[in-house]
């Protein structure tokens, strides 16, 4: 049982929840995740530590509701547990002084990016962030990435906020600006990282992308994670989740991310139906 | 005492099954288990040797001809008891021991007439034990003062920590996954080993003292290193054989390709056939093919007739004669309707434009020359090829050695596939205090040999532990 000691709403259906983990926070090195379940007949998801207190014995992670397990543990609170919570899993970012790195993050994927490119600018790099999002009210984390970040841009979809338009835009500009970009980093819906990947490749600049698939064990144990990188076989939760981005194949990323399409749907609207015949709980 | 007058021998008794038609809407056990007055007729058929044969065939030396008599006197708790001494999970091995080539196989009733029954009577009087209430805890030795860290919870694991535990050692057991019991919760369905009887055997051994840790990944979480520097004096390595293999060919990432591992667990650990009660979800077409021919292919096909599927399929490169499973599990598969395709094996897979899997390129085979295992190798048919349509394939072809926490361990000795060496008989490793056994140093074998290790792992670190001398 791992006791729920902070939740904090980031932005609609994005919420942050530092989890008590001693153990896990001893040994977490940014870039690596944890895999939850939240009661007896739950499913094991992975999520992405975004900070540690090692006095505290915590760990944070921020979770966008997309579907039956993230919009149940959306619905716990401070003093609530979550029966299981195991890692640090996967290889730990590769952090080095590179130069200058951009660090792209799409969506919820900045909380998997922030703590990674807070581990670049740790290393001595410049480092210019880009949070994408929808629109206004799904920016997360602006204050906190200001505050290490060199250069912070922002865009969104509809313009409501910073540039109209997508990450790839503003990366654009940077790039064609003239600066030397060493290193990006990028982390979101998969479609975002492949359109990033194509970019930078005509750049020639290095891109390691942290890939989201679907997962149960996290221990190389299953292979339902595996991924195409260079043509070769390769099992996310332990090769990865970092990847040399001009070498995966991310359509089959994509096909293999809806392969459940139909039954999340359908536990998603079962969860919701029962949720709404229950009593509430406030 | 006994007549001299020749009694016939009753004949092999049956345990009855669940009726194939039935048992494949559900996943209740498909044996049924023994009634007392079937036990007791089973049991007369031993003659009790005075130097049983039986016992050479059983890993941890089960005294068969002891604890059968004892079923003969109807002390069936006692008869428990008994296999107890020397095996501490034998409502398991009654199930899933292939008792056919281990101690049936030397049984001399075999030589004239059929063995005797003994796997199936050791799971009557286990679970006679176990529903009469009357498990009993042996009371807690003194203490040594020593820690013992084991890591991995299948049998191997299980039966050191029991068996050191009844020594008056501290023993943690570290585990992965969220629920104890390695293959035998994750791998072995329900159908053929309840999960409630798992989760009585850990109760058992918790009960002994020991402390089982879940959700524990070593060589993430912690490492071995970690372990000593925290006062452990002794490690044991039990992480079985964890790396599902798949086939290099075409197509082999498209959607509904599934390794064994992956569908079985989905299904057994995470119980997906509940859904959506259960989060995890499962999905099989309604054809579909399982590759490779031992056990784990028929707990596969077999899941997936049970998941709802019309037609199932094994494709084995080689003929029914060379299929490694188990003749039971054969013949449950073949009563249940599972199509048995011999001699093909897979090229690529083709998808459609949702990347899913619906169709694949077999070639035929033919069988050559004796290969090293002495079976006839499976030599490809040139221009063999034709085009055979499924939705959803599961690749049952075996398993290696998981890296993930030995690569971190300092001098320790894998050997070419991967695995780890270990001395057969004291399971030393070549890092002073580590000790290993199960499917990690021999690969893939079975739930009694993987206890095997365990309890010679007991004697030797206890050795360890006392002399100080490696
Ligand atoms: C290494 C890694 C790190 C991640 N970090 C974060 C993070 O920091 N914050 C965050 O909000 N999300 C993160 N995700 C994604 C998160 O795991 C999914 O959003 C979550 O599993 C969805 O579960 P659900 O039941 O709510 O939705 P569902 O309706 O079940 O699924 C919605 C979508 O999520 C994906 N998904 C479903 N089940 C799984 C599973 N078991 N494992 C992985 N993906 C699945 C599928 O693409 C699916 O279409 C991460 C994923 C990975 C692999
Ligand atoms: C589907 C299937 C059916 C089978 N059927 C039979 C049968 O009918 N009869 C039979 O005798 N045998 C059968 N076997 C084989 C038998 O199950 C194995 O030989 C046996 O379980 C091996 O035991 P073990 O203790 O070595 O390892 P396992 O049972 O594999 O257990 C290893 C445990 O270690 C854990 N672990 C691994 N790495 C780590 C780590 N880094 N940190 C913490 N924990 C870790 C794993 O999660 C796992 O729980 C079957 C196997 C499978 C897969
Ligand atoms: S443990 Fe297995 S091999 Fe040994 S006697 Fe029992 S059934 Fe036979
Ligand atoms: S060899 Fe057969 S008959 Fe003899 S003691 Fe063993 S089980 Fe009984
Ligand atoms: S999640 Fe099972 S192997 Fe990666």
């Amino acid at each position: 049982m791992n006791k729920i000691v902070k939740k904090q709403k980031l932005a609609d259906g994005i919420n942050l929840f530092e989890i008590e983990a001693a153990l896990i926070a001893r040994k977490r090195k940014p870039g690596q995740f944890v895999i939850l379940r939240l009661d007896e007949t739950g499913e094991r998801i992975p999520l992405t530590i975004a900070d540690v207190n090692r006095e505290k014995g915590t760990v944070t992670i921020i979770v966008q509701v997309v579907g039956k397990t993230t919009e149940q543990l959306g619905t716990l609170g401070e003093g609530n547990s979550i029966l299981d919570v195991v890692g640090p899993l996967g290889q730990p970012t590769y952090i080095k002084k590179f130069g200058t790195v951009v660090a792209v993050g799409g969506g919820v994927g900045h909380a998997v990016c922030y703590p990674i490119a807070r581990g670049m600018k740790d290393a001595g790099n410049y480092l210019i962030s880009i949070i994408g999002a929808r629109n206004k009210k799904l920016v997360i984390l602006e204050e906190e990435t200001k505050s290490f970040s060199d250069e912070l841009y922002i865009t969104t979809d509809d313009g409501s906020y910073g540039r109209k338009g997508f990450v790839t835009d503003q990366l654009k500009e940077i790039i064609e600006s003239g600066k030397k970009v060493d290193l990006v980093l990028a982390s979101g819906p998969a479609i975002m990282m492949k359109f990033v990947s194509l970019m930078t490749k005509e750049y020639r600049i290095k891109t390691i992308v942290s890939l989201n698939s679907i997962m149960i064990d996290g221990t190389g144990m299953c292979g339902v994670c595996r991924v195409e990188v260079g043509g070769k076989t390769k099992f996310a939760c332990v090769d990865g989740p970092e990847f040399d981005g001009h070498e995966v194949n991310y359509d089959l990323l994509m096909k293999r991310l809806a392969s459940y399409k139909e039954e999340e749907k359908l536990a998603h609207e079962c969860y919701l139906k029962t949720m709404a015949n229950s009593e509430p709980i406030n | 005492m006994k007549k001299k007058k020749k009694k016939k021998r009753a004949p092999r008794q049956e345990m009855s099954r669940q009726d194939a038609k039935q048992r494949v809407k559900n996943f209740n056990e498909v044996a049924l288990g023994y009634s007392i007055e079937a036990a007791i007729l089973e049991a007369s058929r031993c003659i009790g040797c005075p130097k049983p044969k039986c016992v050479d065939g059983c890993p941890v030396f089960v005294d068969i001809a002891g604890f059968i008599s004892l079923i003969q006197e109807k002390k069936f708790v006692e008869a428990s008891r008994k296999i107890k001494l020397t095996n501490v999970l034998p409502a398991i091995c009654g199930r899933v021991c292939p008792q056919e080539t281990q101690c049936e196989i030397e049984c001399v009733l075999g030589k004239i007439d059929e063995p005797v029954a003994i796997g199936r009577l050791e799971r009557f009087v286990s679970d006679y034990e176990a529903e009469a209430g009357e498990i009993e805890i042996p009371a807690r030795p003194d203490p040594k003062g020593k820690k013992v860290g084991v890591v991995g919870s299948g049998p191997a694991g299980l039966t050191l920590a029991g068996e050191l535990a009844k020594m008056g050692y501290g023993v943690t057991i570290f585990e992965a996954l969220h629920k104890p019991g390695g293959v035998l919760v994750y791998g072995i369905p329900e159908f053929r080993l309840p999960k409630a009887i798992v989760a009585r055997e850990v109760d058992f051994i918790e009960k002994l003292g020991v402390e089982v840790k879940t959700n524990f990944v070593v060589g993430r979480t912690a490492s071995v290193e970690d372990f000593f520097n925290q006062g452990y004096d002794a490690i044991f390595l039990g992480l079985g054989a964890g790396l599902p293999w798949f086939l290099d060919i075409p197509g082999i990432n498209l959607v509904g390709i599934y390794s064994a591992n992956e569908f079985l667990t989905r299904n057994n650990l995470m119980k997906a056939y509940l859904f959506p009660e259960y989060d995890t979800p499962i999905k099989v077409g309604k054809k579909v093919v399982v590759i490779g021919g031992g056990n784990v292919a028929m707990d596969s096909v077999r899941t997936s007739l049970r998941l709802g599927a019309d037609e199932t399929h094994i494709i084995y490169r080689r003929s029914r004669k060379e299929l490694p499973a188990r003749e039971e599990e054969i013949e449950n598969a073949e009563a249940e309707g599972v199509i048995f395709d011999f001699l093909v094996n897979p090229v690529e897979f083709l998808g459609d434009e949702e990347g899913r899997i619906k169709a694949m390129k077999l070639i035929r085979m033919e069988l050559g020359e004796p290969d090293s295992s002495g079976r006839r190798r499976p030599v490809p048919i040139e221009g063999s090829e034709f085009e055979y349509r499924c939705n959803t394939c599961v690749i049952a072809i075996g398993q290696g050695a998981n890296p993930l926490a030995l690569s971190a361990i300092e001098g320790l000795k894998l050997n070419k596939w991967g695995y780890i060496e270990a001395d057969w008989d004291t399971t030393k490793t070549s890092v002073k205090g580590v000790f290993a056994g199960g499917d990690i140093v021999t690969g893939e074998a079975t739930v009694i040999e993987a206890m095997g290790f365990g309890r010679r792992a007991s004697i030797a670190i206890d050795k360890y532990l006392s002399t100080g001398e490696w």
